[in-house]
């Protein structure tokens, strides 16, 4: 067992866990943050992305003991008094996501494409978004939510 | 008042969805739970001699280990086929007993045959390591085709044959095929696909000691049946005593219909060891064992005359169903699939001949399309190798053999009731700048590129399914919706439906088609879905059934809702009913221009006397209340169609194929959300380009899935894709008054076709089959490298 505290969506978390616990454990079933999603366990789907210090990360393949003392962002930490990101707001707008299980992963993902280049195109989102899979939207109103995103970040 | 229908409203689910509130089944727990691990077969084919659970049980942490003895002891039963299909003989489908537990024998890798509960996940995990199965491995059936020359799986089932489906006649199409001027024949392979719903199976099972009551929360599309047949046929628990909550489930493209051995072990067990259990299936596990679909081999002809007539059809088909028969698992095959095969055209004389064999692969079943993406697939290879072996144009073609008139009576089975197939297509042609192809082949020539332009027609049956039309055919089931619309007294409104959202937004059109119907503002109006416990019962999801069947169950429920409304009003409003008009949310006394709001008149309903007023304005013979339910069962099944066309272009020098140009044109009938409807045919594409390209499930011949995992099997990726170009025509449906056809599956139904068509136009005709790998591609590219030479 190992101690692991962490600053996650704003506020100071401390847990005792087994060292082998993922990030994405931690989150989901030591602090119930259950937006983090697990959809392969082989860091393909991007369905656990989070932010560690502002950048994005798979949360299936990280041991919570790796990221001790990081700042983490959810996707319950990314709407600020009630008001949606703008990523978010444009995924809703464009009709970016369907079923709802990708949509955190990809969410965050997309964040941080916009954090490291502010205005992509077509083809550089949709080669950033490759580690996250959608098996619903065809990625067409994904891609469509970033470029929206682009304008109000 | 707007319209809402017909309106791209944005998404009421969207905000919980964006946040990460959604409640999937793997983020409920319950207070004093144990964790589920199955013990799995790692043989595709093996006597299970003995399991000795001791060990396991020692193990720290283990609450409990069942085996397959246990659940046969207590006569739990197993998973069922819901369709019953009958042989070109007469005799009935073989089906064998599949028990939730295998107790004697193995019959795929991961079917499950033990399971460990403990305290934590990682003490199930080593509890399960455990458990020591002794087997005897045996010769594993892999090969479709080899099936019936093999080794019989299943006592009493004959060649591994389910059976021989007949659907035709086949001396009508004889007499056709000797009249013909050519035959156009094609040998097909449908290759087999994981459906991969982002969400991975799980289930969660809280036992109540005092009322007996199981709760199971579970990733279904249709919760009720899964109810249905978890008390009926597993003997689990009555269906009183059994709730089942399919809450946000993430994605199900089918695989989410059957019921499960892992719900029905859980919820069994739950009572037995009186702890609440929670099981959530890892990717690999979703694999192995979630309902995969297609797997066809096909053998195909069709009769033309030299001026490009469609005069006969045949199509002889070896179906895989896995090791056992599942719910849609021996329809998907035949009445989803045959009637369907001779596509949107006129074709006298027509048969479909399907066997449906039973090897040691995981079980296949619907996945998005069910049958129908088969068929397109089959009719549409023909009429493309048709046009090229007459030296015709594709489209021309297809043109020349469309039918004109509507309703248009198919020689199998459908009476399509409305279309316009040449609308369609010249649609298509004229967005996907079809005339200004020849160019932009010579122009990746000059890039030394091979570019190829493919075209699709199809249509599809939807609104599965409707009771007189599938029982006339013998399948035993038919499937209706219901519907209750609550009015609650202070005027927000509950809308139960019986179908089930895990994706198709029926938050927000459902909302928007009782709003409109009841004249009040969408955000009052919840749509309650996905628990046994507080609707109808209900069919649930798939078969591009929710708005064509459940949408209009609300409509007329909400119709009810009006007609008492009316009968309040008037006696409110103290006019005769037939004076009364109802607009916009507001009952109208049409002479003295008095109103009362559908809310004052719900209020009434539930609280019917008046201030310093003794009388009541409920009419005489009226309940108190304002809650209506009905059950739809259309008169037909609805037939959305459509014309799509692709352009790829291939690098020979790695045989990579890049999907360059995709222009679909679709009639949905009328439609409730563009925006949503957009989605559904993105997504159908994206998963229909997949087939065609990228997706293949591969077995090794001792029956090891080889690609069970992200990192084996190839899931479509963002860059994978163009952006899609779509349009509609709209000609509306008469079997519902609302016109709907639906939506979900047209995509994957029309895409296979459409692309294979471009990479073998690029090709210069040289077939190959799905998926259209970089390496099979660089390989046909070599060998017209070589052919290409030697003509010179």
């Amino acid at each position: 067992m190992t101690k692991v505290t962490l600053e996650v969506n704003g506020k100071k978390v401390s847990k005792e866990v087994p060292d082998h616990t993922l990030l994405s454990v931690f989150l989901r079933d030591n602090l119930n943050l259950t937006g983090t999603h697990v959809g392969c366990d082989t860091s393909q789907c991007g369905a656990c992305v989070v932010h560690v210090n502002g950048k994005s990360i798979k949360s299936c393949s990280t041991l919570a003991t790796d990221v001790e003392g990081s700042k983490v962002t959810t996707i319950e930490g990314l709407a600020k008094n009630g008001k949606l990101h703008p990523m978010q707001a444009a995924f809703k707008k464009t009709h970016g996501l369907q079923c709802g299980y990708c949509t955190p992963g990809m969410v965050m993902s997309a964040v941080d494409l916009l954090q490291t280049k502010k205005n992509p195109s077509d083809q550089e989102i949709r080669e950033w978004l490759e580690g996250n899979i959608c098996r619903c939207t065809g990625y067409q109103n994904i891609v469509a939510a970033v470029k929206e995103a682009a304008t109000k970040m | 008042m707007a319209s809402l229908v017909g309106s791209r409203v944005e998404r009421k689910e969207d905000t919980r969805f964006l946040q990460g509130k959604g409640r999937y089944t793997a983020d409920i727990n319950i207070a004093n739970q144990t964790y589920a691990v199955f013990v799995r077969s790692p043989h595709a084919r093996a006597k299970i001699k003995s399991v000795d659970t001791s060990k396991a049980l020692k193990s720290s942490g283990v609450v409990g280990v069942l085996t397959g003895k246990e659940i046969a002891e207590d006569k739990i039963g197993g998973l069922i086929a819901g369709w019953a299909i009958r042989s070109e003989d007469g005799s009935e489908m073989k089906v064998p007993a599949n028990p939730p537990l295998a107790k004697d024998i193995a019959n795929f890798v991961g079917e499950p045959v033990a399971v460990v509960f403990a305290e934590t996940l990682d003490e199930a995990k080593e509890g399960a390591e455990k458990v020591k199965v002794d087997y005897k491995v045996l010769k594993a059936v892999v090969d479709p085709a080899e099936a019936m020359k093999s080794d019989a799986i299943h006592d009493g089932v004959d060649k591994n044959l389910c059976y021989d489906w007949l659907l035709g006649d086949r001396k009508a199409v004889d007499e056709a095929f000797a009249k013909a001027d050519k035959i156009i024949k094609v040998d097909l392979i449908n290759n087999r696909l994981v459906p991969n719903a982002m969400e991975p199976r799980a289930c969660v099972v809280d036992y109540n000691t005092a009322s007996e009551e199981i709760t199971l929360y579970t990733t279904s599309q249709n919760p009720h049946l899964s109810r249905l047949v978890m008390s009926a046929f597993g003997g689990v628990a009555p269906e009183n005593k059994l709730r089942v909550v399919a809450p946000d489930v993430g994605g199900g493209f089918g695989s989410k219909i059957n019921v499960y051995n892992e719900e029905i072990v859980c919820s069994w067990a739950s009572k037995k060891i009186e702890r609440p259990i929670k099981w959530v299936a890892e990717r690999t596990e979703s694999f192995l064992t979630d309902t995969h679909g297609r797997d066809h081999v096909t053998h195909a002809e069709l009769a033309v005359t030299n001026d490009g007539k469609f005069l006969g059809f045949k199509n002889e088909t070896i179906a895989n169903l896995g090791a056992y028969a599942r719910v849609f698992g021996t329809v998907t095959p035949t009445y989803l699939f045959g009637p369907c095969a001779t596509g949107v055209y006129v074709i006298p004389a027509a048969y479909s001949n399907v066997k449906a064999v039973y090897t040691n692969t995981a079980p296949v079943d619907a996945y998005r399309g069910a049958g129908r993406p088969e068929a397109t697939y089959t009719i549409e290879r023909l009429v493309e190798k048709a046009a090229l072996e007459l030296g015709m144009d594709k489209t021309e073609i297809r043109m020349k053999n469309f039918p004109t008139q509507f309703p248009f009576k198919q020689t199998l089975v459908h009476t399509v009731d409305s279309g316009d197939y040449v609308a369609g297509l010249e649609k298509a042609k004229q967005m996907a700048d079809y005339s200004g192809f020849e160019a932009r082949r010579k122009q990746s020539e000059a890039n030394g590129k091979l570019r190829g332009i493919g075209v699709s027609s199809y249509f599809e049956a939807c609104g599965i399914a409707p009771s007189a039309a599938v029982m006339s055919l013998g399948c035993g089931v038919g499937l209706w919706e219901s519907a209750e619309v609550r009015f609650n007294p202070t005027g927000q409104i509950s809308v139960f439906t019986g179908a089930h959202s895990h994706g198709q937004s029926h938050d927000t059109t459902f909302a928007q088609i009782a709003a409109d119907e009841l004249g009040v503002p969408m955000e009052n109006i919840d749509v309650v879905h996905g628990d046994t416990d507080k609707g109808t019962f209900g069919m649930g999801t798939y078969g591009s059934r929710s708005l064509t069947v459940g949408g209009i169950a609300i409509v007329n429920a909400c119709k009810k809702i009006v007609a008492k409304g009316k009968r309040v009003a008037a006696k409110m409003l103290e006019v005769n009913e037939d004076e009364i008009e109802f607009k916009d949310g507001e009952f109208v006394a049409l002479k003295s221009n008095k109103k009362k709001t559908i809310g004052e008149v719900a209020f009434a309903c539930y609280l019917p006397g008046q201030r310093d007023e003794m009388k009541s304005p409920i009419p005489e013979g009226d309940e108190p209340g304002l809650i209506e339910s009905s059950f739809f069962d259309p008169a037909n099944f609805s037939f959305p169609a459509g014309s799509h066309i692709c352009e790829v272009e291939i690098d020979p020098d790695t045989g990579n194929v890049k999907v360059e140009k995709y222009t679909a044109v679709d009639d949905f009938g009328r439609i409730v959300n563009p925006m949503i409807v957009e989605g559904q045919v993105h997504g159908g594409i994206a998963q229909g380009i997949g087939q065609a390209l990228h997706e293949n499930t591969q077995y090794d011949e001792t029956g090891q899935l080889m690609t069970a995992s992200y990192m084996d099997y190839t899931m479509p990726r963002a860059d994978n894709f163009p952006e899609f170009n779509l349009g509609f025509t709209c000609t509306h449906a008469t079997s519902n008054p609302l016109g709907v056809k639906g939506c979900g599956e047209a995509g994957a139904i029309a895409s296979p076709p459409t692309v294979m068509n471009a990479v073998i136009d690029a090709l210069g005709g040289q077939e190959i089959s799905m998926p259209a790998t970089a390496e099979k591609v660089w390989k046909a590219c070599k060998t017209m490298k070589k052919s290409n030479a030697k003509a010179a």
